[in-house]
């Protein structure tokens, strides 16, 4: 499904398609509409996985093929859960239901369904445990919140645990803190032990556990695609970038989402790469073991998560490197940041990161050992290492995208801006409640930025999409910049929808179009080889 | 496992039909994916295109960079539009039997 398939804009968010089912919701049935959810995961992904139950599937069957005890082994997921993990028990009690939550949800705004407010979809599955694991429910059943584990409620839960990115903004204004996106990961975990999941977040893990990277790239493959763009690269500068790659010994490993290496405008935030690290003599490596920063097991389960990001430190401690620079992923740094320590951590055998230029040490990556490429850039600025000319940059007019998982996981939110403000003039924010810790999200995260939920993405995309128009109206901004690559590739198709005209880019896109590198010839074009100055304004 | 079926012969496809078994492909599949996409007859410039997406898969394992495509083929993205409607990933490689590219694309 494609976007000329959808409605207006205008149409899509009208008052009446946003009104509320009058039914309660627990008697609410779930209706699987083309363009709202995704298609299944393939049997062949499930099996290369080891997962349970693969078969061919399609969520609008009325027979899903579940193992005959589907119910006993959900419930038996659940039990296990609350003992291993402390927070889900904790999430699953402590919700008073105060509705702080309930409208700051995008899917919510944009689908105006009561079962995307978070609080709703956290009680998809507190309902079931309220039944099953506490004293209240087993008396009060449905007085007390609490209901049976149906095949229909199965059906509920795959259609809304994925209509959640795991974004958490909803998070933010919780007054108990409750994560949300930790409840949605839950109730994917429960749903994956029924061989229940989605192909766009289960090919991409099948593909990283093959090959390395999501997008099952061999090795030759991405020397093909890196050696492009050092061609490219000398096309429009004139200096032959090195391309360090499996290089036993280098200082540093340079991890990012293969998105970057394959797919426009992420190969140009990659070519960012490899002119900065060129020109700054860095004594880093590509790999093509550890070739994707992205972690979809994030949107799969804690195991995954786990086997995943096993392979970037496994593959740091072979080639022997002091320590590890990210790339501009978004969710990567969730994880890096939130998950990898107590999983695969701490990374002892790695040196605390200390700039070889600069001499800052990233006293904040002492136990994972891995620096986000703005913090590295930023810093490099700050000291003034960089030869910048802004002016390369004048004809985009852009704002910024916080990211949900640099800014809302990790607080990665003034050096992107300080890196920004440094390459281009002109840069303007978003309104407040839209932007940092308030982020609204892409709406085509954690696996659901496929073409089949397109009208879902769009409507979850309306909230951001509507903020971006407010600066393309007041200040003709024409370039949303943001540090993920999933946004790169869906917020192009947002904008497309919501904002046309604006086009989506990288910071080091940015970055590379401003830095004069040595023995550089004069620039005509920029890195996507149009020209720096727009070819209408030659006259005036 | 969705089918498609053209001109009496069915093959295994998926949801969006993206032929399965890259190894089922040849020139007479290829011309009765194009009819799905919307083209009739394959002209000397699809079959430049669709060529060599083929060789690239066949070496590489995974679709070629897009704009790898432009240059290596001389035709512009327009111009690729032109010929493949749905575009170089959605139209030109189900014509050639590629499977679809997933996760942040």
């Amino acid at each position: 499904m494609s976007l000329e398939h959808l409605p207006k804009p205008e149409e899509l968010v009208k008052e009446d398609v946003l009104t509320p089912p009058e039914s309660p919701w627990m008697d609410t049935p779930t209706v699987f509409k083309p363009g709202t959810y995704s298609f299944p995961t393939a049997a062949k992904n499930l099996k290369y996985l080891g997962m349970p139950n693969p078969r061919e599937w399609s969520p609008t069957d009325k027979d899903w093929k579940l193992p005959d005890n589907w119910k006993e082994i959900v419930l038996d997921g659940i039990r296990e859960r609350l003992l291993k993990y402390r927070s889900f028990r904790v999430f699953m009690d402590i919700c008073v239901r105060c509705g702080a939550c309930a409208d700051k949800c995008h899917f919510y705004i944009g689908s105006g369904d009561p079962k995307n407010m978070p609080v709703l979809r956290a009680e998809l599955l507190r309902s079931v445990y309220r039944k099953d694991f506490t004293a209240l429910g087993k008396i009060f059943g449905q007085l007390a919140g609490a209901r049976e584990l149906t095949y229909d409620v199965i059906k509920e839960w795959f259609y809304y645990f994925y209509q959640c990115t795991e974004c958490r903004r909803c998070s933010v204004f919780c007054p108990y803190g409750i994560d949300t996106a930790e409840i949605t990961m839950m109730g994917r975990e429960l749903l994956h032990l029924l061989g229940l999941g989605i192909n766009w977040a289960m090919e991409p893990v099948a593909n990283c556990y093959r090959t390395g990277n999501h997008l099952g790239i061999p090795p030759h493959g991405l020397i093909d695609m890196w050696e492009f763009m050092v061609d490219d690269i000398e096309d429009i500068t004139g200096v032959k970038v090195g391309l360090p790659v499996n290089k036993k010994g280098a200082e540093i490993l340079f991890v990012t989402p293969s998105g970057d290496y394959f797919a426009d405008p992420g190969t140009y935030t990659c070519m960012g790469y490899l002119m900065l690290f060129h020109e700054l003599g860095l004594d880093y490596t590509w790999s093509t073991y550890a070739s994707e920063g992205g972690n979809f097991g994030l949107f799969t389960s804690h195991e995954m998560i786990k086997r995943l990001n096993a392979k970037i430190y496994a593959e740091a401690k072979r080639l022997g490197v002091k320590y590890i620079i990210g790339g501009e992923c978004g969710h990567m740094w969730r994880v890096m940041h939130q998950y990898m320590d107590t999983m695969n951590g701490p990374a002892d055998f790695l040196e605390e990161p200390v700039s070889p230029i600069t001499g800052t040490k990233f006293e904040n990556c002492k136990t994972t050992k891995m620096v986000h490429i703005t913090e590295f850039t930023s810093d490099l600025i700050k000291h003034g290492k960089l030869k910048l000319d802004k002016s390369r940059n004048d004809k985009t007019i852009t704002t910024f995208h916080d990211s949900c998982n640099p800014a809302r996981a990790a607080g990665i939110l003034e050096e992107p801006r300080y890196i920004l403000r440094n390459v281009v003039d002109n840069f303007h924010e978003m309104p407040e409640n839209t932007i940092r810790e308030q982020t609204f999200c892409c709406a085509g995260g954690a696996g659901l930025g496929n073409d089949e939920n397109i009208e879902m993405r769009m409507r979850g995309g309306f909230p951001r999409g509507n903020a971006v128009r407010h600066v393309v109206d007041k200040h003709q901004v024409n370039r949303l910049t943001c540090m993920c690559a999933i946004d790169r590739a869906t917020l192009s198709a947002l904008c497309e929808y919501w904002a046309p005209d604006v086009t989506v880019g990288g910071i080091h896109e940015l970055v590379a179009n401003a830095m004069i590198m040595t023995g550089e010839h004069e620039r005509t074009v920029d890195l996507r080889g149009e020209p720096l100055i727009p070819e209408e304004d030659e006259d005036v | 496992m969705p089918t498609l079926e053209i001109e009496g012969k069915t093959f295994d496809v998926d949801e969006d039909g993206f032929l399965q078994d890259p190894d089922l492909w040849n020139e007479e599949v290829a011309r009765l994916f194009a009819k799905t996409e919307g083209i009739q007859d394959m002209t000397d410039e699809h079959w430049k295109v669709v060529h060599y997406l083929r060789n690239y898969y066949l070496e590489f394992n995974i679709a070629p960079m897009i704009r790898k495509v432009c240059k290596d083929t001389g035709f512009k993205l327009k111009k690729i539009y032109e010929l493949f409607p749905s575009g170089p990933a959605k139209g030109a490689c189900k014509v050639a039997g590629l499977p679809k590219p997933t996760g942040c694309v």
